[in-house]
């Protein structure tokens, strides 16, 4: 029978499967950081269990971890407690661990792609909902909770329900300045919040695929912005030559025995899938939010949306309160929305391209007065090849602050936080309300909409230059 | 993990939809490294507001939460449901729940019912007329009951019975072990190992 992508992934990690009961799957790679597992780690002691596999399981530091100074203690005892927590259980347990000032170290879906660990046709989880950052090399990786993190921990499987499938074809060309991100961005605000839940979305046509690994990352870390489990796209010569060349990539009769296998993960050409969306990259443009969840956004050129017109009472009402929050009124032009903070980094644009592609539009100009921007390495060792590349010193004469690896305000658990009532145009994939720091307002945008904004101070695209 | 057959308390009526993670507990709560203590977090930035309903005395002893659509999206952080359980609630009910969500809850004994809206809507009515309304909750009839009204509600087999024998998954797992260690005696070779580390 034919088979979608993510079929076929499922089918080969089907460890047993039994009539009225979910599929037990085994898992390829965990991945540990520090908020969500010191429960698991406490419930293997409690029981007296072991790590079954400690060499599919690898461990880093991000969320807590300070930006700036990360030669000295972790200054709030409670980041410091947590962050000591995880190491001493990788110790414990015997769990390759990146601490802060490792090379390695770095958010944890931004470590697992550079190191080569994540390839095509795994099951991967962790911790985290934007492990479908993972997806982009055709892998099945999805977020779970602490309680299933214990569950990997102890028996490198979880008991899962099959989910249903999703295919967003996008083809075309996308016009100048327009990314990854806007698609991804566009996708959701389509789709809604809600679109995407029970499915795994795989990301296919002509557009998907003119992208670099990079690129595709984005679109597949912010699928659970659209509430699906996982997002996918099918693996080929751009996957195989990014893996190639890192670390834990398969060398020698294990390279090809991969490649040959991996070379049949696609969907097959009558596989069908319980829901299918199309959308023509002629159509989208730079794209921003304006609301307080990632489905309430649109194309830059528009203006900030009126409640009254929007038909469904429980979206008029999200609307309202999100405009409330966000401090904006009906009919503005979101080009003439002035931010204060400019953050660029996470796990969804904090990779090297990202960084790139912002100082290739930054370079030789002044940051606005009015701004301040961070700008965050998603690993310390994309820090140090944007070093070497020069970029950090673009970033420094702009007039923004270069600052070491982490999750840093994309959700503000360490020092890097918006204060009440300040605006930010972000890289990042979550406009929460205080998401960024308690009563914090937040517009996501790609890299390149936040170098343009920093510049003129006001949200802007690189054609507003 | 506590068994879950029925419960009896009173609702909270939280008339928004979309409620994710990061409200129900923010990123600085979830410091802890235990499963306790959580319950200060819960709702913090909307319970600055004394009219939050958290805040009024009439719900102060509610144990199920009744929400909007689309509750739990976002984050994947299972502290949001400790800390719904740390202060009290037994049962969360909505038109909709986020997938990790729903995981976390049905994982940790947390029942979260899905009902359609108007039945949601018509709970909301019945327990702001009157917020000393009993709600039952029972899984094991999988129904919803209060006053006269008697909501059905739907729960696979396979879960409902996991949630009332109380059953801890890893144990379950841990008895088809065998079938574990088979599947990884026949995993190929390429597949990438963490250790020991390459850089």
């Amino acid at each position: 029978m034919s088979k979608t992508l993510a079929e076929k992934i499922w089918a080969d990690h089907i460890v047993r499967s039994a009539e009225g009961e979910p599929d037990l799957l085994y898992i390829d790679l965990h991945l540990i950081h520090e908020v969500t597992s010191a429960q698991a780690f406490d419930g293997l002691r409690l029981a007296g269990r072991t790590v079954r596999r400690t060499d599919l399981t690898i461990a880093t530091e991000d969320h807590n971890t300070p930006t700036l100074n990360i030669n000295l203690p972790i200054a709030d005892p409670v980041s410091k407690l947590q962050v000591d927590t995880l190491r001493q259980n990788a110790a414990e347990f015997g769990v390759r661990i990146h601490s802060l000032g490792d090379a390695e170290q770095g958010i944890v879906h931004v470590v697992g792609p550079q190191l080569g660990i994540t390839q095509p046709g795994m099951t991967i989880v962790c911790g985290d909902s934007h492990t479908s950052t993972h997806g982009a090399f055709g892998a099945l990786a999805f977020g779970i909770g602490t309680s299933e993190v214990e569950h990997v921990l102890a028996t490198q499987t979880l008991p899962l329900v099959r989910p249903k499938t999703m295919a967003i074809n996008v083809d075309g060309v996308l016009p100048e300045g327009v990314t990854s991100k806007d698609v991804i961005l566009a996708i959701i605000a389509k789709i809604g919040t809600g679109g995407g839940q029970g499915f795994v979305i795989e990301y296919r046509g002509s557009t998907i695929r003119a992208l670099s690994m990079e690129g595709r990352m984005t679109i597949c870390n912010m699928s659970i912005e659209a509430g699906a489990r996982a997002g996918l796209i099918a693996p080929d010569e751009t996957t195989f030559k990014y893996v190639k060349s890192k670390p834990h990539a398969p060398e020698g009769a294990d390279w090809d025995a991969a490649v040959a296998y991996w070379k049949t993960l696609q969907s097959d050409a009558d596989a069908k899938f319980d829901t299918e969306i199309f959308l023509k990259a002629e159509e989208l443009a730079p794209f921003v939010t304006w609301g307080t969840n990632p489905g309430q956004g649109l194309p830059l050129s528009a203006s900030v949306p009126n409640p009254a017109d929007i038909a469904d009472v429980e979206e008029r009402g999200a609307a309202e309160r999100a405009l409330t929050y966000m401090g904006l009124e009906a009919g503005l032009p979101l080009k003439s929305i002035s931010v204060d903070t400019i953050f660029l980094g996470s796990c969804t644009n904090g990779r090297i391209e990202d960084l790139r592609a912002a100082a290739e539009i930054l370079k030789g100009k002044k940051k606005a007065d009015s701004v301040r921007m961070l700008v965050v390495p998603g690993s310390a060792r994309v820090r140090l090849q944007a070093e070497q590349e020069g970029l950090d010193q673009i970033f420094i004469d702009f007039g923004a602050e270069w600052r070491n690896a982490g999750c840093s305000m994309c959700l503000g658990m360490n020092p890097d936080q918006l204060a009440v009532g300040e605006r930010s145009a972000s890289t990042s994939n979550r406009n929460f309300e205080g998401r960024q720091g308690k009563g914090g307002r937040t517009h996501l945008v790609s890299p390149l909409v936040a170098a343009a904004t920093a510049i003129r101070g006001t949200l802007s695209s690189p054609a507003d230059l | 993990m506590e068994k879950f057959v029925t419960h009896t308390g009173t609702a909270l009526p939280l008339r928004r939809s979309n409620v994710d993670t990061d409200q129900i507990i923010p990123a600085v709560y979830l410091k802890r490294v235990t499963k306790n203590g959580f319950e200060d977090g819960l709702f913090a930035a909307w319970r600055n507001d004394p009219d939050f309903v958290l805040n009024q005395p009439q719900y102060r002893a509610a144990t199920v939460l009744v929400a909007g659509a689309d509750f739990g999206t976002g984050s994947s952080r299972e502290h949001a449901v400790w800390a719904l359980q740390n202060y009290g609630f037994k049962a969360v009910i909505s038109s909709r729940f986020a997938d990790i969500f729903r995981g976390n809850s049905l994982k940790g004994g947390l029942l979260t019912v899905i009902l359609p809206q108007e039945k949601v809507e018509k709970i909301w009515e019945l327990i702001e007329a009157d917020p000393t309304t009993a709600i039952t909750v029972d899984l094991e009839a999988k129904n919803v009951r209060l006053g006269s009204e008697i909501f059905p509600f739907e729960l696979d087999d396979y879960t409902r019975w996991r949630l009332i024998e109380g059953l801890d998954d890893i144990g379950l797992t841990l008895k088809n072990i065998d079938a574990v260690s088979a599947y990884e005696s026949s995993r190929p070779s390429y597949k990438p190992k963490t250790l020991p580390a390459r850089s």
